[in-house]
């Protein structure tokens, strides 16, 4: 495991170029491009102001850097580093913008959710689509980017209306039986489009892409719903996570549940795995300070080291009281995440925050319990293995395997703590990001280690 | 009534006291012992029988009195029941014989008492009884008996006393006729007498009655005491009983107030809940109306903007570029329209399309793993089946369902493909049917296992290895035993070694010693004498076998010797020819079957008998010049062995020398050549 130099970033602004080559990153009102094998600055673009928002266009041809404040939107190209676009969205204002998957349009929200209006980077044209809903997921692309799916609310009623990603043009509209829809979601196949509610009302609609309701799925009344949802890369599961710390699984072909997934605060399962952060303060002897210090002054002083021990069962998982008179409650499941060859789904009960729960959705069961010593901030599969890796802010990077776990302390000069990471679409790579730097971590692939093991 | 009756005399005779005495204390000792007048009158033998009576009666009348009569002195309740009532009193007034004697009697005496009438045996007792009454009375009044009498008054007081005997019922003192006549000794005495022993009668009496009394004292204080307590016992359970009731009140009005609170709460909960439902309806109606001027405002937001002609809502580029698929952008029109519905239905299509094609997949191959299933299911139960055809009538029931099932079986393959309902349909009647027969088998099993646990099961092989595992043990044990019997022997001799010891004890020990040594020595004695034995054995044989051969060589010198001399004697061919001819017929037929038989039993006997005729035979042969193979190997063995062997011994050298070996081994070798030819 390799680790490059630290780089300076904000706002988390860092992406890597879906087709795995560049890396931009946004420094105040500046855009770098470099190359992601050597690191070297390939394109530097300087913006009107500082970026909060920055997105690279499907064919890895163009840069979206989006200014909320002034409500403007710099596109860059690659290919043509004088050549600039600029959009301004006025006294409308700006919330949200972002490409469409054929990178030639560009998706900006105005403020208060008046409209979407869409601009062309091939032609003047300009589209706007009105009453668009401000939710938690209100737009969705389908992963083949042909339709876009977008929560609307019109006579106090939600509707979902379908556009065709070529030219924007309404394919279906239809009400959703909803009280406030609080999100949409294509599966990965583009066929099924999961709808759900508020989490005042436990409930999914699962709508196909004729518009057809498919089935609607409600597991409890009145309690706090759903938090989360997440398909299956197969298109085969949806996962919902909701307020009453379990997940429930349904499969695609009777939209029933398969399968239940409790959070218990005692993990007594016989066949979990549970891992726990152990962590180890450095405290030498006198003489062990004379030298070592020396040696290890560098950098890693302040650092402890940590490793993962598997607890016998059954472990008590420490749980957080969460402050039920407030709005929001730090309960129930916020994230969860399919592994690429949906086998495995990793979760976080936000009442938990130091534990990621590993399943194992072939035997539909619990695979492994990730207990860190600090609130777990960001988890993600590798998109190409089934192997998980996860930040706690701490300076350490932790990965999953179904073969093991590791912490991996990050070797920078200071502490570098990792407040969250992404992987590089091949799977070699993973870009960490503290608040202000990033780092990027060069893992073996099978080849080197090939190569290690025959020298 | 009886009280009465039986206090009349007393208080009449304490009227006449009165009248003489008319002392007033007397008077009182009088009042004061009327009631004890009355207690006395049972001292008497008459007493008796009323008691008798009485008891009688009591238990003939009601059960009221009877727990009286058991338990108190019986004076006292007669005393009670005289007090009683009229009824009770009457007891005394009407029963049978006794009563009815005595009642009149009363009667008679308390009306003749004044009378002075004669002393009957009827007046007797009652009069007795007022005497005796009075007794106490006299011995009080000793103080002012000597006022009573005086020189004076003698006769008068001897007339009254005289007078108030005879009515009490004693005899006159003296004669009445000279009233003032002498007393008369005797009777004076004997009066005396009778009233000192009726006195002390009564003194016992009296006795008796007082400890009684105080019995009946104390246990009337005992049962008072009984009283107060179960009184306050009951005073208590009393107050208990109120405390708990007040208890219970105070629960049931706790109840009572918790069933008003819960009331309470449930209309609490029931308007709560109206007041949410009529809040969440208010609070939505307020959300529409919200929404409702939330979108008017967007609206009119909208419409503001666009009306002003933003002029900084713009899109600058320094040039356009062409679309990433590198087509140029289409006009919207109908025909875009089409052809996106159709994209989307082609999509649709194909996504149900390859999820059929997984659902096909699928299905084939669980069939498939059906049929496996059902092809391993019939395998393995079918020999079971044929093996036990007919022990159960469940398999012969089953057995022509399986025979379906086969053709099942083919046909279900044939229509696998298909996936046609009815295949499908008797596939799974045949894998269920299969399924049930495969479950009662296991289920048969189990219950054989869990018999041969329990050791119900009558099984050989388990019995066996019972016994075996008894037999072993035992063997064990007595291993074990022998163990210890040598172990102690072993401590015995080492103490007995140990342990010192005279001459004579070392004396025996040695003899113990040689005692082992004469046993191995005597064993290989006994060895010796068996070899010898064997040897003489060997030996005896030897020489019987030489004196048979002896005797068997002496026997053929002398054969030999015949044979020679016949041979000599018909040297003549003609004289032989006719004997010999008939004495080839007749020796063979006979000899065929009796051979055999003899040439064991006189093995030497024989050759004696034979040589009359067979010589002739092989002389017959030889000078008829015929081929002594045919008939002699036929006839050789049947006829005997000596001539004829000698025969073959001057063809056959070979043949000869084992003859000779054979007789040089021993008789039984010997017999056995004999025997092999035949």
């Amino acid at each position: 495991m390799n680790f490059s130099e630290v780089f300076k970033h904000t706002n988390q602004l860092c992406r890597v170029s879906p087709d795995g080559k560049y890396l931009a990153t946004c420094v105040q009102y500046r855009l770098v491009v470099r190359d992601v094998s050597s690191l070297q600055i390939l394109h530097l673009y300087t913006c009107l102001d500082q970026v909060t928002c920055m997105e690279w266009s499907s064919d890895s041809q163009f840069i979206l850097c989006a200014m909320y404040k002034r409500a403007l939107v710099q596109v860059w190209s690659l290919e043509q580093p004088d050549w600039h676009c600029k959009i301004d969205e006025g006294s409308a204002g700006l919330v949200s913008s972002r490409w469409s998957p054929d990178g030639r349009h560009i998706l900006n929200t105005t403020e208060f959710h008046l409209r979407v209006t869409v601009w062309s980077l091939c032609s003047k044209s300009v589209s706007y689509i009105k009453y668009p809903k401000a939710c938690q997921k209100g737009l969705d692309f389908s992963r083949d980017g042909r339709y876009v799916a977008l929560a609307e609310r019109r006579d106090c009623k939600d509707h979902v209306s379908v556009f065709v990603c070529d030219d924007w043009q309404l394919l279906r509209h239809f009400e959703t039986d909803t009280q406030d829809l609080a999100g949409v979601e294509w599966s990965p196949n583009g066929c099924v489009l999961a709808v759900w509610d508020t989490c005042l009302e436990y409930r999914v609609l699962l709508y196909s892409l004729d518009g057809r309701l498919l089935s609607t799925y409600s597991a409890y009344e009145w309690c706090l719903g759903i938090k989360s949802i997440a398909w299956s890369a197969s298109s085969q599961f949806l996962a919902i996570g909701s307020y009453d710390e379990k997940v429930r699984i349904l499969n695609h072909i009777t939209w029933k549940k398969l399968i239940e997934f409790e959070h218990p605060a005692t993990v007594s399962n016989s066949k979990a795995v549970v891992y726990k952060e152990m962590e180890r303060r450095h405290v030498g002897g006198c003489d062990d300070l004379t030298l070592h210090h020396q040696i290890t002054l560098g950098g890693s002083l302040f650092n402890t080291q940590s490793k993962y021990e598997i607890c016998p069962l059954p472990v008590q998982i420490p749980v957080v009281k969460p402050d039920s008179d407030r709005a929001n409650p730090k309960v129930g499941i916020s994230s969860m995440a399919f592994s690429v060859d949906s086998r495995y789904l990793a979760t976080k009960n936000d009442n938990m925050p130091s534990c990621v729960w590993v399943w194992d959705i072939q035997r539909l069961r619990l695979l492994a319990v990730l207990e860190q010593t600090a609130p777990v901030r960001c988890f993600q599969w590798d998109p190409r293995r089934p192997r998980l890796a996860l930040c706690t802010g701490s300076s350490k990077l932790y990965i999953w395997s179904p073969a093991g776990c590791i912490s991996v302390p990050v070797p920078v000069e200071g502490s570098f703590p990792v407040q969250s990471l992404s992987w590089h679409s091949s799977g070699q790579a993973l870009i960490l990001l503290s608040k202000e730097h990033l780092c990027l971590c060069y893992l073996e692939t099978e080849a080197e280690r090939g190569d290690v093991a025959s020298s | 009534m009886a009280a009465v009756l039986l206090v009349a005399p007393g208080s009449r005779k304490a009227s006449n006291l009165q009248a003489n005495l008319r002392s007033a204390d007397r008077r009182e000792l009088v009042a004061s012992h009327g009631p004890r007048l009355t207690k006395y009158v049972p001292g008497s033998g008459r007493w008796a029988r009323f008691r008798r009576f009485h008891r009688r009666h009591v238990s003939d009348t009601s059960g009221v009195h009877r727990d009286l009569c058991a338990e108190k002195p019986f004076i006292a309740t007669c005393v009670a029941l005289a007090l009683r009532s009229p009824a009770d009193s009457q007891l005394f007034s009407h029963p049978a014989d006794t009563g009815d004697r005595w009642t009149p009697a009363m009667a008679e005496s308390s009306l003749e008492s004044s009378n002075m009438s004669c002393n009957s045996s009827r007046l007797m007792y009652p009069s007795r009884n007022h005497t005796h009454s009075s007794m106490p009375l006299s011995k009080q009044s000793y103080s002012v008996l000597s006022a009573f009498c005086s020189e004076g008054n003698i006769a008068q007081c001897i007339s009254y006393i005289n007078q108030e005997m005879s009515s009490l019922g004693f005899p006159a003192l003296c004669n009445e006729l000279d009233s003032g006549g002498d007393l008369k000794a005797v009777s004076v005495l004997n009066n005396m007498y009778e009233l000192l022993q009726l006195h002390r009668r009564s003194l016992r009496a009296l006795e008796e009655l007082e400890t009684e009394q105080l019995k009946s004292a104390s246990h009337l204080e005992h049962l008072k005491l009984c009283n107060s307590r179960l009184k306050e016992q009951l005073e208590q359970s009393r107050r208990e009983s109120t405390g708990l009731c007040e208890r219970e009140r105070q629960l049931q009005m706790k109840v009572k107030s918790l069933q008003n609170c819960l009331k309470n709460e449930k209309e609490e909960v029931q308007k709560l809940q109206n007041i949410i439902s009529s809040r969440a309806s208010q609070y939505n109606h307020d959300m529409k109306r919200k929404e409702r001027e939330f979108s008017k405002l967007k609206e009119r937001l909208n419409q503001l903007l666009i009306d002003k002609k933003d002029k900084r809502l713009a899109i600058e580029v320094l040039n356009y570029v062409g679309r990433s698929d590198g087509k140029r952008s289409l006009w919207k029109t109908g025909k875009t329209e089409a052809r996106n519905e159709g994209e989307m239905y082609q999509t649709l299509l194909n996504d149900y399309e390859s999820r059929q094609k997984e659902l096909l997949v699928e299905n084939a191959e669980l069939k498939k793993v059906l049929q496996q299933m059902k092809k391993e299911m019939v395998s393995i139960l079918s020999p079971r089946k044929h093996s036990q055809k007919g022990e159960t009538i469940d398999d012969s029931l089953d057995l022509p369902g399986s025979e379906n099932e086969e053709e099942v079986c083919d046909s279900s393959r044939e229509t696998l493909e298909l996936s046609c309902e009815h295949a499908r349909e008797q596939l799974t009647n045949s894998i269920r049917q299969q399924w049930r027969r495969l479950k009662n088998h296991m289920e048969k099993l189990d219950n054989q296992a869990s018999l041969v646990q329990n050791g119900s099961l009558g099984d050989n092989e388990v019995i066996s290895r019972k016994s075996h595992e008894e037999t072993v043990e035992k063997l064990k044990l007595e291993i074990q035993q022998c163990k210890d019997f040598i172990q102690t022997q072993q401590q015995l001799w080492q103490q007995q070694l140990s342990c010192p010891c005279d001459d004579e004890t070392a004396a025996l020990l040695n003899d113990c010693y040689m005692l082992e040594e004469k046993e191995r020595l005597k064993e290989e004695w006994r060895l010796f004498d068996e070899q010898k034995k064997n040897f003489e054995k060997e030996r005896r044989n030897f020489t019987e076998a030489a004196i048979r051969l002896g005797h068997e060589r002496k026997a053929f010198e002398e054969d030999r010797a015949m044979w020679l001399k016949h041979q000599f004697l018909n040297m003549t061919p003609f004289l032989d020819r006719n004997k010999s001819q008939s004495a080839l017929k007749s020796p063979e037929a006979s000899e065929v079957t009796v051979a055999p038989e003899s040439q064991y039993h006189n093995a030497f006997s024989t050759p004696k008998a034979a040589p009359a005729k067979i010589p002739s035979t092989a002389d017959l042969y030889r000078t008829l010049r015929l081929l002594p193979d045919h008939g002699s190997p036929r006839s050789q063995p049947k006829n005997g062995n000596w001539q004829d062997s000698d025969v073959i011994l001057s063809r056959d050298v070979s043949a000869k020398s084992g003859f000779l070996g054979a007789a040089d081994c021993s008789i039984y070798s010997l017999v056995g050549t004999e025997s092999s030819p035949n």
